[in-house]
C-alpha cells in the first residue's frame, strides 16, 4: 500500500515536472516567435494569405516531418509553397544562429499554440532531424 | 439535378440578398455615395475592367470552383448586383484591361488578348493572342498588372523578385548587391506594343527602374503620362534592430505613387522614402545608417502614405458621376499592411486624392473603408481576419466606382446620387 502511494507520488512528480518544463519550453519558445517568426507568420499565427503561410491549423506545422520543420527554420525557404491546398510566395528568412534547443522551443510553441494541437520537440529531436536528409 | 440547380440559384441569390441588405454592402463611404455588393464569391478577383455597356471582367489570381480565372459578370436587370456570371481561362493571374473590344489579361509569366464581339462576349477564350511572352515570375511579386497609353503601347509591371536585393533574400545582415543585378530584367515597367504577337524581353523596353513592385498603374489622359504605386520593402527592423524597433518599421518606409516619365529611375533598392523627412533615405543593405539620403538620381514620390498598406489599384476617376472634387483625382485600392506587425495593421480601404492639372491638390483622405468587416473602428490585427482586401479598380459606363476583392472574392458597386 505504502509502495504504492509512493509509485502515484513518483507518477504525479513526474507529470507536475514534466508540464512546468514543457511550460518553460513555450514561454522561451514564445520569445523567439516574437522576434524571429511574428513580423511575417503573425501574432495569432495566421500567417498572411498567399504571401505568408500559416502555421495555425497548418497540416506539416503539426505533422510528423520534424525533420522538415528544422530545415526550413535553419535554411529559410524560397520557393513557392504549397499548403493545404493553397499557395505561398514570400520567402523565409534562415535563422542559422539557433540552438538546437532554441529550435525545440520554438517549434514546441508553434506546434501547441493557437489551434494547434502537435506534440512537444526536444533538442535532442531537433539534432538527430538535423542528420537526417 | 435540375432540381438541385435551382435550388442552388435560389441560395445564391438568397446569400446575395441578405448581403445586400446590409447598408451599402457593409461599406463607410462619403455622404451621398452609396454601394451594392455587385458580386460575391466569384473567386480571387485581383485586377477588374468594364465595358462600355457595363460588363465587368474580373482576372482571378486561381481558378476558381468553377474552374474559371477569367470572370465576365453581367447586370442585366441594372440593380447594381450581377445576374448573368459566367468564366474561362485556366491561368491564375493579375492584370486585366479593356481597350476599345480588346481584352488584355495576365498570367504571371505573359500577357493575352482576347476579342469581344458586339454584345462583349469573348470571341474565342481558348485561343487568346500571346502578346508577351517569358516574363520573370519567381514568387515574390510575380504578379504582372498592365495598363495601354493612347498610342497602342502596353505597360506592365515586372516586379523584383526580392526586398532589398540582398545577396542573401531576407537574410539579416546580408549585403545589397551593387548594382543590383535584379533590375536588368525585373523591377521596373517595361513597355511593349500592345499588337504585336509573342514578344519578349528583347521586343520591349524598360520604360522605368528602381521599382521594387508595382501593382496598381494607370495611364493619366490629362497629363498623358504614366502613374504608378509602388509597394515599399518590409522589414527594416527585423533585419536591422540596432537601426529601426518595431513602431518605427510599422511607419517605414511610405507606399508611393509615382508620376513616370520614360528612363525613369525610383530608387529601389539602393533608396527608400522616409514619410518623416520627406526624403530618399539610404537602405541599411547599402550602407546607410536611418538618416543618410541617396538616391540622387532617383525621382521623388508624387503622393506618400502610410507604411505596407500595398496600393494594389490605381484609377483616376474621369467620370461625371460623382461630385467635382473628384474629377480627375486618384483613387487607390489599398490591400491593407501584414508587416506593421505587432502593431495594428493598416490599409484594406480604397483612398482618395484631390488632382488640378495632373499635380495633387490636397491630402489624401480615406474614401471607401469597411471592407474588412471588422466592427467600428476596430483595426485588423491579423490579415486573415480581413474579411474583404481591394486589390482592383474600375470605372463603369455611368460613372459608378467598382472594387475588386481577392479574399472574400467580391466586387462592390460604389455610386453617387445628390
Amino acid at each position: 500500500m505504502k509502495s504504492l502511494s509512493l509509485k502515484f507520488i513518483a507518477i504525479y512528480c513526474c507529470i507536475v515536472i514534466s508540464f512546468s518544463c514543457k511550460a518553460q519550453d513555450v514561454a522561451k519558445g514564445k520569445k523567439i516567435y516574437e522576434t524571429r517568426c511574428l513580423a511575417c507568420h503573425q501574432a495569432d499565427g495566421g500567417g498572411v494569405p498567399n504571401m505568408n503561410a500559416p502555421l495555425d491549423g497548418a497540416s506539416n506545422v503539426v505533422g510528423n516531418d520534424v525533420a522538415r520543420l528544422v530545415r526550413i527554420i535553419k535554411n529559410g525557404y524560397n520557393e513557392r509553397i504549397a499548403l493545404d491546398g493553397l499557395y505561398y510566395s514570400n520567402a523565409m528568412t534562415a535563422n542559422p544562429d539557433l540552438s538546437d534547443a532554441d529550435i525545440a522551443n520554438v517549434l514546441t510553441y508553434i506546434r501547441t499554440s493557437w489551434s494547434n494541437k502537435g506534440t512537444k520537440i526536444t533538442a535532442a529531436e531537433v539534432k538527430a532531424a538535423k542528420t537526417k536528409k | 439535378m435540375k432540381n438541385l440547380k435551382i435550388v442552388f440559384a435560389f441560395v445564391l441569390v438568397a446569400i446575395a440578398t441578405i448581403a445586400n441588405a446590409q447598408e451599402n454592402a457593409g461599406l463607410k463611404l462619403p455622404t451621398g455615395f452609396k454601394a451594392t455588393l455587385f458580386a460575391d464569391t466569384i473567386g480571387s478577383a485581383r485586377h477588374i475592367a468594364i465595358t462600355p455597356n457595363g460588363v465587368v471582367f474580373a482576372k482571378l489570381m486561381y481558378p476558381n470552383k468553377a474552374g474559371n480565372s477569367i470572370v465576365r459578370l453581367e447586370d442585366k436587370n441594372n440593380d447594381g448586383i450581377a445576374d448573368k456570371i459566367n468564366g474561362w481561362g485556366k491561368y491564375g493571374g493579375t492584370g486585366i484591361y479593356l481597350k476599345g473590344k480588346s481584352l488584355y489579361a495576365t498570367s504571371d509569366n505573359d500577357v493575352y488578348l482576347y476579342q469581344l464581339n458586339d454584345k462583349d462576349e469573348v470571341v474565342d477564350p481558348l485561343a487568346p493572342k500571346t502578346i508577351v511572352k517569358g516574363l520573370i515570375a519567381r514568387n515574390q511579386h510575380a504578379s504582372k498588372s498592365i495598363t495601354l497609353d493612347g498610342k497602342g503601347n502596353i505597360y506592365v509591371n515586372i516586379g523584383a523578385y526580392s526586398n532589398a536585393c540582398q545577396e542573401k533574400d531576407r537574410m539579416p545582415g546580408s549585403k545589397g548587391m551593387m548594382p543590383c543585378p535584379i533590375l536588368d530584367s525585373a523591377g521596373g515597367i517595361w513597355k511593349f506594343d500592345g499588337q504585336k504577337e509573342n514578344q519578349v524581353y528583347g521586343d520591349g523596353k524598360r520604360y522605368a527602374t528602381g521599382l521594387r513592385n508595382v501593382v496598381g498603374l494607370d495611364w493619366n489622359t490629362q497629363t498623358n503620362s504614366l502613374f504608378v504605386t509602388q509597394h515599399g520593402r518590409d522589414q527594416l527592423n527585423s533585419f536591422y534592430p540596432k537601426l529601426y524597433d518595431a513602431a518605427q518599421n510599422a511607419e517605414l518606409p511610405a507606399e508611393t505613387m509615382y508620376e513616370i516619365k520614360e528612363g525613369d529611375n525610383a530608387g529601389w533598392p539602393y533608396v527608400y522614402f522616409d514619410p518623416y523627412v520627406k526624403k530618399k533615405i539610404l537602405s541599411p543593405e547599402y550602407g546607410g545608417d536611418g538618416k543618410t539620403e541617396g538616391g540622387k538620381d532617383a525621382i521623388d514620390p508624387t503622393v506618400f502614405f502610410p507604411a505596407h498598406m500595398a496600393p494594389n489599384a490605381l484609377l483616376f476617376y474621369t467620370g461625371n458621376q460623382f461630385p467635382e472634387k473628384y474629377k480627375n483625382g486618384a483613387f487607390i485600392a489599398f490591400h491593407g499592411s501584414w508587416n506593421r506587425a505587432p502593431l495594428p495593421q493598416e490599409g484594406y480601404f480604397v483612398a482618395f486624392v484631390p488632382f488640378k492639372d495632373g499635380k495633387p491638390n490636397g491630402a489624401w483622405e480615406i474614401f471607401a473603408n469597411g471592407f474588412s468587416g471588422l466592427s467600428g473602428d476596430d483595426k485588423v490585427k491579423n490579415p486573415r481576419n480581413a474579411k474583404a482586401r481591394p486589390c482592383g479598380l474600375a470605372q463603369g459606363p455611368d460613372g459608378s466606382l467598382y472594387v475588386s476583392d481577392d479574399s472574400r472574392g467580391s466586387i462592390f458597386k460604389i455610386s453617387y446620387s445628390k
